[in-house]
């Protein structure tokens, strides 16, 4: 059996677990130690957090007019060609 | 004014394009352009260069139409088209600046860069080597507090800002734009491998922001 992973070596995996990219073995011994470790729980929930937060940043949902604008007088164009 | 039906389907729509069917294009552009227009100025800093990649990118799509084969969803289609546009740009904007490039593979040695300070874990020399020094400190979760402001939007935006290039566009289209890690290898022709060290890296680098903020104590 291989070795438990570190606090150390937990942070560093986070990412493959959450992506679920990880061995299967691997996977195992991650939830193992996450069921025992009251640090590295919250350290991937606050990585949870972190994504949804990341997800929720405003974003802009309409283009500039004038952009709109020459795009559409870019297809009269391309339709004419 | 008529508007292209919401039930259309995919291939009544590449008819009307082909049929150049304005009200079909300008639906189009607004149910899309929105997303292409972020994802072109995730690559390009100046927004005049996102702007001509956009316009670039719609040209080569109406140029394309006859090779959109309808595997992909036209939304897919369209981004893959936009961000090819604006790594090419991107590239040839940073080879521009001397000494710079366009980063998109990880920098060399960066897999050794900690997501976290390496005190925050006992040493060789502790009890438990590479157990927590101590607990990260739960965040607030008090409504009134900053996880629900505008603050924390800034902050995070801030933040992917000023990571590298690489970093900041694979944490923009993984996590803000909310693609796939196959999607974002193939646009950015990186590894899987690759792909999660940058963005492990950029999230690393988020959550640490966000912590630094959110268990600080408001002077």
């Amino acid at each position: 059996m291989s070795a438990e992973f570190t606090c150390q070596e937990m942070v560093e995996v986070v990412t493959s677990y959450l992506d679920e990219a990880q061995a299967p073995d691997e996977r195992q011994r991650f939830e193992r130690h996450l069921s025992r470790c009251a640090g590295c729980t919250t350290y991937v929930d606050q990585m949870r957090e972190t994504i949804r937060q990341t997800g929720a940043v405003p974003r802009e949902e309409s283009l500039p007019p004038a952009l709109r604008e020459r795009i559409v007088a870019q297809f009269r164009t391309w339709r004419r060609g | 004014m008529p508007r292209a039906e919401p039930s259309t389907s995919q291939t009544a729509l590449l008819a009307a394009l082909r049929c150049g069917d304005e009200d079909a294009f300008s639906a189009l552009v607004d149910a899309h352009g929105a997303a292409m227009h972020r994802v072109a100025l995730t690559f390009v800093r100046s927004s005049a260069v996102a702007d001509e990649v956009v316009q670039e990118a719609w040209l080569g799509a109406l140029r394309g139409l006859d090779r959109f084969e309808g595997r992909s969803a036209l939304r897919t289609w369209l981004l893959a088209i936009v961000a090819n546009i604006a790594r090419t740009h991107a590239v040839r904007e940073a080879r521009a600046v001397p000494f710079s490039s366009l980063e998109l593979a990880p920098v060399a040695g960066s897999e050794h860069e900690p997501a976290l300070p390496t005190d925050r874990f006992q040493g060789l020399d502790g009890r438990h080597p590479g157990r927590w020094v101590s607990f990260p400190m739960p965040w607030s979760t008090d409504p009134d507090h900053a996880l629900l402001s505008a603050e924390t939007g800034k902050l995070i935006i801030d933040t992917i800002a000023d990571l590298a290039d690489g970093q900041r566009i694979v944490i923009t289209l993984r996590d803000v734009e909310g693609w796939d890690s196959a999607e974002v290898c193939s646009v950015l022709e990186i590894s899987e491998t690759n792909q999660r060290v940058l963005l492990h890296r950029a999230r690393s680098k988020v959550r640490a922001a966000l912590e630094r903020y959110l268990t600080t104590e408001s002077p």
